[in-house]
C-alpha cells in the first residue's frame, strides 16, 4: 500500500493525540483550580478524540482501499548527520481501528470512573493521568516511524506507572508500580536495539523504509530486529517470560485494570508484532519464536488464572491468556495477522466488561476481591450480572458472542499452521472455559459467602451504563465485523492476508470448538459444586503452582534480583575499599611522608650544621667513587 | 560582534566584583545584584546565539583577540564554536535559577555565596569559549578556587575534607594537563620556529609522532576524564556533592564537569585525533563501564546525594562513549546529552535540596511516604527523576538515544551493554521515588513543608527546557552541527553507510 499525504480532514490527525494531551496537561498543572470540573473536561476531551476518529474513519471508508492511508508529517523532531527523524503521524486501516478502540473503551471507562472513584480526594489526578494515557496510546499507534512510537510505548508506561500506584500510600501499589515499568524497561532494552539495528541496516526506522528495506536484506537481519521487538512486545504485552508485572499491576484502582491492563496497552505488544508484519514476513525463525512465546502465555496464564481467588488476579492471569492468542496468531503470519488484530478488539470489550463488573462487585462488597467471599450476586447486581454473563459467553467462544468469532478464527489459522498449534490454542480454549465458569459460579451462582457488614446492591447508573454500553458491544462486533468479511478486507492493504487452510472443515472445527468448551465448563460445574469461604492447604502441585504465578517471581528474585542485590553490595563495598582506598592510601603516604621528613626540621642549628657536613661528605664519597 | 563576545565573558566577574561595592554604598542586596548579572549575561549569551550564523563552516565566530604574553605566543583568544555556545547557553540559564533557588535555602554569607557562584560561571564561560590553550588551561585551574571555597565554606559537616580531596584531585590532574600542554608548546617552537598556544594552529601545523601523540593525549585525557569522572577516577564527586550545598553541586556537576567531555572534544579529539582513534574501542569499553558500574552504585546508595553523584558518573560514561564513537550522531547525540544532563543535575538537586534542607537529612531512609504533605514537591521530584532516567518526551531520551545509536554504528557490542543502563536507571530513580515520596507515612512527614510559589518559579524553566528539548530539540542540533562537522573533519572520520540501501529513498 502506497501512504499519501494527508489531505482534508485528515491533515487534522495531531488533534487526536493533542486533545487528550491538553486535558492531561490542563489537570496536571491546574488540579486545585479544575478542581470540581477535570472528570468532566477529561471526559469531553476524550470522547471529542473519539468522534474526530468517528468522522475520519468514516471518510476513510469513502475512499478505495488502496488509498486509505494518510502520512502527516508535523514537523521535524531529530535532524543530526544522517539521523532524521519526523515527528510524522500515519493515518491508515489499522490506526484508525486502535484509535477508535481506545477513544471509545476508553470514554466509557472515563465515565464509568465518575461513579468508581467518586469518593477519592485525587480523582481530578486520576482523570489527568488517564487523559495522559488516551494521548499517549494514540501516539503509539498513530507513528509513523518506530522512534515516535517508543515515546507513545513509554508514554503509556508512564500512565500505567502512576496509575498503579495512585494509592501510593500503600506500599504495595507503589511497588508494583515500580515493578511494571522496570520490567517494562526490560522490554524497552529490546525495542531500543531493534530501533538501532534498524538505523545501521536501512539508515531509517520509518515503517516505510523499513518495509522497502527489507525486500532486500537479508535473514539474519530479519531475526534478530524480530526477536528484539518481541521482547519488547513481551514485556508490554504481559508476555512470557517477562508477565510477572500484570498481576501486580491489580494493585491499581479497577477501571484502570479495565483500560490499561486489559483493554489497550498491554495489546500494544501485538500492534508492533503486526505493524513490523514485514520484518516477520522475512524470517520464519522470529515467527516460530512468536507463536511459541504465545502458547507459553496462552497455557500459562489460563492455569494462574484458574487458581486465583483475586477476581482481579484472576481476569489478569486470562488477560495474559488472552493476549497469548493474539501473539500466537501474529506469529502464524499473514494468515494470523487480521485475527490477532480482530480478536484484540473484541476482547477489548469483553474483557473491560468484566472488569468493570468486577469493580462493580467490588464497590458492593467494601472492595473485597476475594472470590472465595462473594456468591450469590446474580439477582442483587442484575445489570451487572447480565453484562458479565455477556462478557463470560464472548470470552469462552459462544456463537453469536464476539470472541466466538475471533477465536474460531485464529483456531482455524492455527491448525493451517499446524495440528500442534492448532491443538495448543483448543486446549487453551478448554481452559478459558473453565476458568471463566469458576469465575461466574463463585461470584454470582453460588450460596453467598459474604463477610460481615457487606450489603451487596447494584452500582450507580454511572458506572451500569458504560457496562451495558461495552457489553452490547461484546455481543454484537464479532459478527459485526466478520460479515462479509469486512475486517478481513479492511486491513488487507496493510497486513497482507492469506485465507486459512485448515485440514478439518470450518464446521467440524466449530463443533469440535465448541465440544471442548462445553467440557471445559462441565467440568468446572461439576468442581465447584461446593465453595469453601477459606482458601484450602491440600491442593496439588500445579494449584500451588499457579497460586504463586508458576514460580515467575520466585524466578526473577533467585536469577535476578539476589544476585542484583550481591552485585551491587559488593560493588558499593569494593568502590569504598578497593577504590577510594587506593587513592586515600597514596595520599596517607604522601602524608606520612611528610611527617617522617618533618622530622629532620627540628630548628636546631646543631642539626643543620651535622646535616650539612654529613651532605658535603657523602657528596665527596660519590665524587670518589665516580672517580674510581 | 566580539565585543558582544567580551561583554558576555566579563560580565560575570564584574557582577562578582559590583556586589560587596554595591551591598556596601547602595545597599543592594547581594540577591539582585547578582541575579542581575546572571540575567545581563543570560541575555548576551541569547543575543550571541541569535546572530550565530549556523550555515558557516568557520571553526570560531566573534572571536576576538589580544595580545597576553608576547614572548611565549600568548592572547586572549576567545571565540564562539557551536558546541561552546550550547554549554555557554547552559550555564547562562543555570546560574541565574541557582542563585534564585539558593537565597532561599538562607545561605549564611550571601555576598561571598553569589560572587563565588558568579567567578564559577564566569570561569566555565571562559573556557568553552578559550581558543588559546594558556587561556584555557589558566581557568581550568583558576575555577578549582570558587568551587573549594563553596564547598569549604557552604557545605555540610564534612566539608573541609570533600573539598579538600576535590581540589587536590583537580589540581593532579591540571598538573598532567600542565605537563602535557608544555610539552606540546615545545614540540610546536622547534617545528615552527616560533612558540604559540593557539589551538587552532596547534591542531592543523603540528606533526607529532605516534609515541608523543600518544603520551600527550594521555596527559590531556586523563585530567579530562578526572574532571567529568569516568570509573575509576570519580570518588571524590560522591565526597563532594554529599557536602556541597545543591547550588554548588548543580553548578559543579551541570556545569564544571562538562569542562572535562567538552575538553575531550574541543581539544582531545582536534589535537591528538590519530591517538584518539588508536585509542577509542579502550575509551569506549571505560565508557561502558563507568555507564554499568556508575548505575549499580547509584542503586546502593544510601544517600541522596551520593546516589545523584553516581547516576551522573554513569551519565558522563554516556556523554564519553558518544564522543569517541566518532560518528556524526553520537557527538552531537554527546553534546545535546550534555546539555540534557546539566538540567536534569539541576532538578534533581533543586528538588532534592528543598527536601534536604528541611530534614536536614539526605539519607533516604529518613523519608517515606511524602506525597501526601508535599504533592508539589513529589511531582516535581518524579518529574526529574523520569528525565534522569531519559523518559521518552523529556531531553535526556534524545540525546541518549543518540549516543547509543551512535556507538551502535562502529560498536554494537559496547552500545547493547550500555542499553542495560536504561533499565539500572528505572531502578534507581524509581526506587529512590518509591522510598521517598510513596508508601505509609512516617512519623516525621509532617516536618515537610510542600513547595511554595517562589520556590516553583525557578524550577520551572530547567522542567519547560526538559520537555523542550525532548520534542524539539533542534535548536541545539542545528546550532552544533557544523561543529560537530568540523570535528569529524578534524578526526578525518566519515559516518558509516546503512547496511542495506534502501530503492525508493524519498518514502522516508
Amino acid at each position: 500500500m502506497i501512504l499519501q499525504p494527508a489531505t482534508g480532514i485528515f491533515t487534522f490527525t495531531w488533534v487526536l493525540v493533542a486533545l487528550p494531551l491538553l486535558g492531561a496537561f490542563l489537570i496536571l498543572v491546574f488540579g486545585k483550580q479544575l478542581k470540581k470540573i477535570a472528570p468532566y473536561l477529561a471526559i469531553a476531551l476524550s470522547s471529542s478524540s473519539f468522534v474526530l476518529g468517528f468522522i475520519m474513519f468514516l471518510q476513510m471508508r469513502t475512499r478505495p482501499a488502496g488509498e486509505r492511508g494518510f502520512v502527516s508529517n508535523v514537523y521535524q523532531w531529530i535532524s543530526s548527520g544522517s539521523l532524521d527523524v519526523s515527528f510524522g503521524l500515519q493515518l491508515d486501516q489499522l490506526s484508525i481501528a486502535f484509535v477508535l478502540l481506545i477513544t471509545f473503551v476508553g470514554t466509557m471507562i472515563h465515565i464509568y470512573s465518575l461513579g468508581y472513584m467518586e469518593h477519592d480526594e485525587n480523582r481530578g489526578r486520576f482523570f489527568g493521568y488517564l487523559n495522559l494515557f488516551v494521548a499517549a496510546m494514540l501516539l503509539l499507534v498513530l507513528a509513523d516511524n518506530y522512534l515516535l512510537l517508543y515515546v507513545g510505548w513509554e508514554g503509556v508506561g508512564l500512565a500505567s506507572y502512576l496509575l498503579i500506584g495512585f494509592w501510593q500510600n500503600k506500599h504495595s501499589a507503589a511497588t508494583a508500580a515500580k515493578k511494571a515499568f522496570v520490567v517494562n524497561r526490560v522490554g524497552d532494552f529490546g525495542l531500543s536495539l531493534a530501533i538501532m539495528t534498524m538505523f545501521l541496516a536501512f539508515g531509517s526506522f520509518s515503517f516505510s523504509a523499513v518495509n522497502a528495506g527489507m525486500q532486500n536484506a537479508q535473514d539474519w537481519l530479519a531475526l534478530t530486529i524480530g526477536l528484539l521487538l518481541l521482547l519488547a512486545a513481551a514485556g508490554k504485552s504481559a508476555q512470557f517470560p517477562l508477565q510477572s508485572w500484570l498481576l501486580d499491576a491489580m494493585e491499581g484502582p479497577t477501571p484502570v485494570s479495565a483500560l490499561i491492563h486489559a483493554a489497550t496497552m498491554v495489546t500494544a505488544g501485538v500492534y508492533l508484532i503486526v505493524r513490523s508484519a514485514s520484518i516477520f514476513n522475512a524470517s520464519e525463525a522470529a515467527r516460530n519464536a512468536v507463536i511459541i512465546v504465545g502458547a507459553i502465555s496462552l497455557i500459562a496464564g489460563a492455569i494462574i488464572g484458574a487458581a486465583k481467588e483475586d477476581i482481579k488476579k484472576s481476569l489478569a492471569g486470562s488477560t495474559m491468556s488472552q493476549i497469548g492468542f493474539m501473539i500466537l496468531a501474529a506469529g502464524l503470519g499473514p494468515v494470523g495477522y487480521v485475527f490477532a488484530i480482530l480478536h484484540l478488539i473484541t476482547h477489548g470489550f469483553f474483557k473491560a466488561v468484566m472488569f468493570l463488573g468486577a469493580g462493580s462487585v467490588m464497590h458492593a462488597t467494601n472492595d473485597n476481591v476475594n472470590m472465595r467471599r462473594y456468591g450469590g450476586l446474580s439477582k442483587l447486581m442484575i445489570f451487572t450480572f447480565t453484562t458479565f454473563m455477556v462478557g463470560y459467553l464472548a470470552i469462552i467462544g459462544i456463537p453469536p458472542f464476539a470472541g466466538f468469532y475471533s477465536k474460531e478464527y485464529i483456531l482455524e489459522a492455527a491448525f493451517s499452521h499446524s495440528i500442534w498449534v492448532g491443538l495448543i490454542a483448543l486446549f487453551g480454549a478448554g481452559l478459558t472455559a473453565f476458568y471463566m465458569t469458576r469465575m461466574v459460579i463463585w461470584t454470582f451462582l453460588s450460596p453467598p459467602r459474604w463477610e460481615d457488614g457487606v450489603h451487596p446492591h447494584e452500582s450507580p447508573k454511572s458506572m451500569t451504563i458504560p457496562m451495558i454500553v461495552l457489553a452490547i458491544g461484546a455481543a454484537v462486533i464479532g459478527f459485526a465485523l466478520t460479515y462479509n468479511h469486512v475486517f478481513e478486507e479492511w486491513l488487507e492493504p496493510v497486513t497482507g492476508f492469506e485465507k486459512p487452510n485448515a485440514p478439518i472443515s470450518v464446521f467440524a472445527l466449530t463443533i469440535l470448538t465448541l465440544t471442548v468448551v462445553a467440557a471445559g465448563v462441565i467440568f468446572a460445574i461439576y468442581r465447584y459444586r461446593t465453595i469453601s469461604p477459606t482458601t484450602p492447604q491440600e491442593v496439588s502441585f500445579l494449584t500451588q503452582a499457579a497460586r504463586k504465578d508458576l514460580y515467575g517471581d520466585v524466578a526473577n528474585e533467585t536469577l535476578l534480583m539476589r544476585p542484583g542485590q550481591k552485585v551491587t553490595k559488593g560493588l558499593v563495598t569494593f568502590d569504598e575499599k578497593a577504590i577510594d582506598g587506593t587513592f586515600l592510601g597514596v595520599a596517607n603516604m604522601v602524608w606520612s611522608a611528610s611527617r617522617l621528613l618533618r622530622q629532620t626540621s627540628t630548628g636546631y642549628v646543631r642539626s643543620y650544621a651535622a646535616y650539612i657536613v654529613g651532605g658535603t661528605l657523602l657528596v665527596m664519597f660519590l665524587l670518589l667513587i665516580a672517580r674510581l | 560582534m566580539s565585543l558582544l563576545l567580551l561583554a558576555l565573558v566579563l560580565t560575570p566577574f564584574v557582577g562578582a566584583l559590583l556586589i560587596p561595592v554595591a551591598n556596601k554604598y547602595f545597599k543592594w542586596s547581594a540577591k539582585f545584584t547578582g541575579l542581575a548579572s546572571a540575567i545581563v549575561t543570560l541575555l548576551l549569551a541569547l543575543a550571541i546565539a541569535i546572530s550565530f550564523d549556523r550555515n558557516s563552516s568557520s571553526l570560531t565566530q566573534f572571536d576576538f583577540k589580544v595580545s597576553w604574553i608576547d614572548v611565549f605566543g600568548i592572547s586572549f583568544h576567545v571565540g564562539v564554536t557551536g558546541i561552546g555556545l550550547v554549554l555557554v547557553l547552559l550555564t547562562a540559564v543555570l546560574t541565574p535559577i541557582v542563585l534564585w533557588a539558593d537565597f532561599y535555602a538562607a545561605v549564611k554569607r550571601p555576598i561571598l555565596y553569589t560572587s563565588l557562584i558568579l567567578l564559577l560561571a564566569g570561569s566555565a564561560n571562559l573556557i568553552f569559549l578559550a581558543r588559546d590553550l594558556f587561556l584555557f588551561y589558566v581557568f581550568f585551574e583558576a575555577m578549582l578556587i570558587p568551587v573549594f571555597f563553596l564547598i569549604g565554606i557552604f557545605g555540610g559537616a564534612n566539608r573541609a575534607k570533600a573539598a579538600m580531596k576535590f581540589l587536590i584531585y583537580g589540581l593532579a590532574g591540571g598538573l598532567i594537563m600542565l605537563a602535557a600542554i608544555v610539552a606540546l608548546t615545545l614540540i610546536a617552537t622547534t617545528q615552527l620556529q616560533r612558540s604559540t598556544f593557539d589551538i587552532a594552529t596547534l591542531s592543523q601545523s603540528i606533526s607529532l609522532t605516534p609515541m608523543q601523540e600518544m603520551w600527550l593525549f594521555l596527559g590531556f585525557f586523563i585530567a579530562f576524564a578526572i574532571k567529568a569522572p569516568m570509573v575509576p577516577l570519580h570518588t571524590w564527586l560522591p565526597d563532594t556533592a554529599e557536602q556541597a550545598t545543591p547550588g554548588t553541586s548543580t553548578m559543579l556537576i551541570g556545569v564544571l564537569d562538562k569542562i572535562g567531555t567538552f575538553g575531550m572534544i574541543a581539544l582531545v579529539l582536534p589535537l591528538f585525533p590519530n591517538a584518539s582513534a588508536q585509542l577509542a574501542p579502550w575509551i569506549i569499553g571505560l565508557a561502558v563501564v563507568s555507564v554499568i558500574y556508575g548505575a549499580i552504585l547509584a542503586i546502593g546508595q544510601k544517600d541522596m546525594r551520593r546516589l545523584f553523584a553516581y547516576t551522573s558518573i554513569s551519565h558522563f560514561g554516556f556523554i564519553v562513549m558518544g564522543i569517541f564513537a566518532f560518528t556524526t550522531i553520537g557527538i552531537a547525540g554527546a553534546t545535546l546529552y550534555m546539555v540534557a544532563h546539566g538540567l536534569s543535575t539541576a532538578a534533581l538537586f533543586l528538588v532534592g535540596g528543598h527536601l534536604i534542607k528541611q530534614r536536614e537529612t539526605a539519607l533516604i531512609a529518613d523519608y517515606g511516604g511524602l506525597t501526601k504533605v508535599a504533592p508539589v514537591m513529589a511531582g516535581f521530584f518524579l518529574m526529574a527523576a523520569l528525565s534522569a532516567l531519559a523518559l521518552p518526551g523529556m531531553a535526556g531520551f534524545v540525546s541518549e538515544f543518540m549516543v547509543l545509536t551512535g556507538v551502535y554504528q562502529r560498536y554494537q557490542a559496547a552500545a547493547i551493554v550500555a542499553t542495560l543502563g536504561i533499565i539500572l536507571a528505572a531502578i534507581y530513580m524509581l526506587w529512590l521515588y518509591q522510598r521517598v515520596f510513596t508508601g505509609p507515612e512516617n512519623e516525621k512527614s509532617n516536618l515537610i513543608k510542600d513547595l511554595s510559589s517562589k520556590e516553583v518559579i525557578p524550577l520551572v524553566p530547567v522542567f519547560a527546557l526538559l520537555i523542550l528539548l525532548g520534542f524539539w530539540p533542534q535548536p541545539v542540533l542545528t546550532t552544533i552541527e557544523k561543529s560537530v562537522a568540523n570535528v569529524m573533519q578534524q578526526v578525518d572520520s566519515v559516518d558509516p553507510a546503512p547496511i542495506f540501501a534502501i530503492e525508493n529513498k524519498e518514502q522516508n
